[in-house]
């Protein structure tokens, strides 16, 4: 226990986190099996000695967590905030085969909708999956894969969610079990006044042959700063093809850490999709691990930044095994002092020959105060894999704005055109048609807002396109 | 009252003065042609009509139906009627062909205060129209203009002046880069278009266009300045004897 005395003295705000521990250590202790109470532990013992990244650290550079550090944010009880049916009313996702929600971390199943769920698909708590699975009904396989893949020596905020999680959702998608309609996951923050941490743990296991969409949605219903420190570990077992969607929409007072981590078996094919159009700092870490032959990644993001927000997007690809194919597709509108970041770190191992990775960075920013630092990183250890990256940075057109007004848009509906089709350039890559037009609304809405909020701050802008460009072979 | 009147105009890009006083009148009804060298001015003369805001007026006026068309944004003066074809029609991935016209006729129609078109409404218009020009369907729903061959450009923009009705449409070297059977489309396109309140400014390099469009006054722009005015047989003496040698008669020609 010396590493909590540590903490304590040396960085204090650690204390409501450490509050926190005590409590969920405390009920795991009664009803939690002891693999879990082990890794709960080891997440503390890793979170309290290390505290949170500077931007010293390398992985953290662009992104300053001293807001987040200084904030005491605390833990939220269970059903401490009342929510209604009808305050969720707008935050459905038509066509869903069910959602599950989730207030302040806590699983709300008076406002989930399970509807009629297709045999051969678990979904349920993930805490209540556990509990279960104590006294002998157990789903089984939880151990084998819960904390198996997220990397919690690594990165300290998967090593305090794994400490503090108390739920999240279980999926688990049979073997050969092909579903239609996605599922929804709500992560609803609702707080009066409190400054409330939460951390969602989810763990979706696909078996082989299985098919599916998930749909993780970040949603707050107050304006007050709440820090969502969310990991998702998904193993996708061979053959599987798994989608699987990120959306952050969360006020711009909020804090959204969230972590993907894919574990791919051979010929598995897994797509991520994260639009980030909310939250005031948001990391989005999005990590698969190639580790079959065969297997197939497309990893496909929007975010969209005005006023102060900070969106942090770090991408690690690790190709383990030969004949693995990776796209990353990363398009970031930044308006206003936003700033954006993207890291896109590829790495192929010894073994992983004719790796094909590849990444595309494209961003427009619509101020001369907002800012993006795009930094790709590419680790090459094996001699025959073919990797390619590319970013651009620049303005709308002009040339393509005049043509639109030319023909009679008014300016700011041109405006609002391009920027919605450079937007959209991530809705082509998604093969799920009711996530896809869920993700259109969003991203029109969200557009709209910034269009109008642009307009109404600055006159027409013509500016130099300045563009930066790389492509390198290695 | 004329449909357009440019008096006296100056323009320049970056500082460097590309018209340099240009005076025109266009009546209702009547086609101009405007001839010259490269890089005489005649994009530059097309993209001021249009209201393109990296060219500068620096001096001069121009009226549009009356109004001051040098007051106008781009997409006023779309509104009111004016039409330019794109000399290199812009590539615009991402938006479709066909939502990108019926988003701009809307934009005229309510400009006008007319109801807004439904899918249903222009639909069959837009495939009829695309027809005439022998168009091939799968154009419709692609991106504006990415990936079109040279000569479906230049039709993508006569089809969008078939539906968007100007009452002024100049059309900057519409014929180069086009086969002797897309120059006969295009220029059939155009000739449908002609009526008694419509009138065309045509901006070509070459005579050739003008055998299929007839034009009623020829003007030949040099340097920035209109140097000679006249009929349909101007455009083929230029074509004869080259802008050059037709210059230096016109110079020798002019008193000392
Ligand atoms: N955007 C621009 N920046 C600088 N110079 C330009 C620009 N556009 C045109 N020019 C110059 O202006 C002159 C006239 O060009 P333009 O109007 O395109 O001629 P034309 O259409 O008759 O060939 C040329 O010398 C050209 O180089
Ligand atoms: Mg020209």
């Amino acid at each position: 226990m010396g590493n909590e005395r540590t903490m304590v003295t040396t960085t204090p705000k650690l204390g409501k986190y450490f509050e926190a521990y005590e409590t969920v250590r405390a009920e795991g202790l009664e009803r939690e099996p002891v693999w879990l109470q082990q890794l709960r532990e080891d997440g503390w013992a890793r979170f309290s000695a290390k505290g949170f990244p500077s931007t010293h650290d390398e992985d953290w550079r662009f992104t300053n967590l001293a807001a987040l550090a200084k904030t005491s944010f605390r833990r939220a009880i269970k059903g401490e905030f009342l929510v209604s049916p009808a305050q969720l009313e707008a935050y459905r996702v038509a066509g869903a085969a069910c959602q599950l929600v989730f207030v302040n971390g806590h699983f709300a199943p008076e406002l989930s909708d399970l509807g009629n769920l297709p045999e051969g698909l678990l979904v349920c708590s993930l805490a209540k999956a556990i509990d279960c699975g104590r006294e002998g009904c157990a789903p089984e396989g939880i151990e084998q894969h819960l904390g198996r893949y997220a990397d919690m020596s690594r990165d300290v905020f998967t090593a305090l969610n794994t400490a503090l999680w108390e739920d999240g959702a279980y999926l688990r998608i049979h073997r050969g079990v092909v579903l239609d309609q996605p599922i929804h996951l709500l992560y609803v923050s609702a707080g009066t006044g409190a400054e409330i941490a939460t951390h969602p743990r989810t763990l979706i296991i696909a078996e082989d042959a299985s098919q599916a969409a998930i749909i993780e949605d970040y949603v707050s219903l107050g304006s007050e700063a709440a820090f969502s420190n969310a990991v998702t570990e998904l193993a996708a077992g061979q053959d599987a093809v798994i989608s699987h969607f990120l959306i952050e929409r969360e006020n711009l007072a909020s804090f959204n850490v969230s972590t993907l981590r894919i574990e791919q078996s051979r010929s598995a094919n897994v797509d991520s999709h994260s639009i980030l159009l909310g939250g005031g700092l948001v990391r989005n870490n999005v990590h698969p691990v190639l580790n079959g032959e065969g297997a197939e990644c497309l990893i496909n993001g929007l975010f969209v930044g005005e006023g102060r927000q900070h969106i942090d997007n770090y991408m690690l690809v690790e190709h383990a095994r030969p004949h693995c194919n990776s796209r990353q597709f990363y398009n970031g509108i930044l308006a206003d002092h936003a700033r954006g970041v993207f890291h896109g770190r590829i790495v192929v191992q010894k073994d992983a020959q004719k790796t094909d990775a590849k990444q595309t960075n494209r961003n427009l920013l619509l101020s001369d105060n907002a800012r993006i630092d795009t930094k790709p990183q590419l680790e090459i250890y094996a001699d025959d894999v073919k990797c390619t990256h590319g970013a651009t940075i620049g303005q709308i057109d002009e040339a393509q704005l005049f043509y639109l007004r030319a023909r009679g848009i008014a300016e700011a509906d041109a405006r609002n055109l391009l920027l919605y089709a450079f937007a959209a350039e991530c809705l082509d890559r998604m093969k799920d048609a009711t996530a896809r037009e869920f993700a259109e609304k969003l991203i029109r809405e969200r557009l709209r807002e910034l269009v109008s909020a642009v307009q109404a701050a600055t006159p027409a802008a013509t500016q130099e396109e300045e563009k930066q460009n790389w492509e390198e072979v290695g | 009252m004329a449909l357009l009147e440019i008096q006296d105009l100056h323009a320049s890009v970056d500082g460097h003065e590309i018209l340099k006083g240009v005076n025109l009148t266009i009546n209702a009804g009547e086609v101009h042609s405007i001839m010259g060298p490269n890089g005489s001015g005649k994009s530059t003369l097309a993209a001021v009509l249009a209201r393109r805001d990296a060219y500068q007026v620096t001096g001069g006026r121009i009226l549009f139906n009356g109004k001051d068309l040098l007051e106008m944004d781009p997409e006023e003066a779309a509104c009111e009627g004016v039409f330019l074809a794109f000399q290199y029609p812009v590539e615009i991935p991402g938006i479709g062909n066909a939502y990108f016209l019926r988003s701009a006729m809307n934009a005229v129609r309510k400009y006008r205060g007319e109801d807004e078109l439904d899918a249903m409404d222009f639909l069959p218009l837009y495939k009829e129209r695309m027809k005439l020009l022998e168009m091939d369907d799968k154009l419709m729903n692609r991106s504006v203009n990415e990936g079109f061959s040279g000569g479906e450009k230049k039709r993508n923009e006569i089809l969008q002046l078939s539906m968007l009705e100007p009452k002024l449409a100049i059309l900057d070297e519409t014929d180069s880069g086009l086969d002797i059977d897309a120059l006969r489309i295009v220029a059939q396109g155009v000739n449908a278009m002609r009526s008694p309140d419509r009138a065309f400014l045509v901006i070509t390099h070459y005579q050739r266009l003008l055998d299929y469009i007839k034009p009623d006054f020829v003007h030949v722009l040099v340097d920035g300045k209109i140097e000679r005015s006249g009929g349909p047989e101007l455009a083929l003496e230029l074509e004869e004897k080259g802008y050059v040698r037709a210059e230096a008669e016109v110079q020798q020609a002019l008193p000392a």
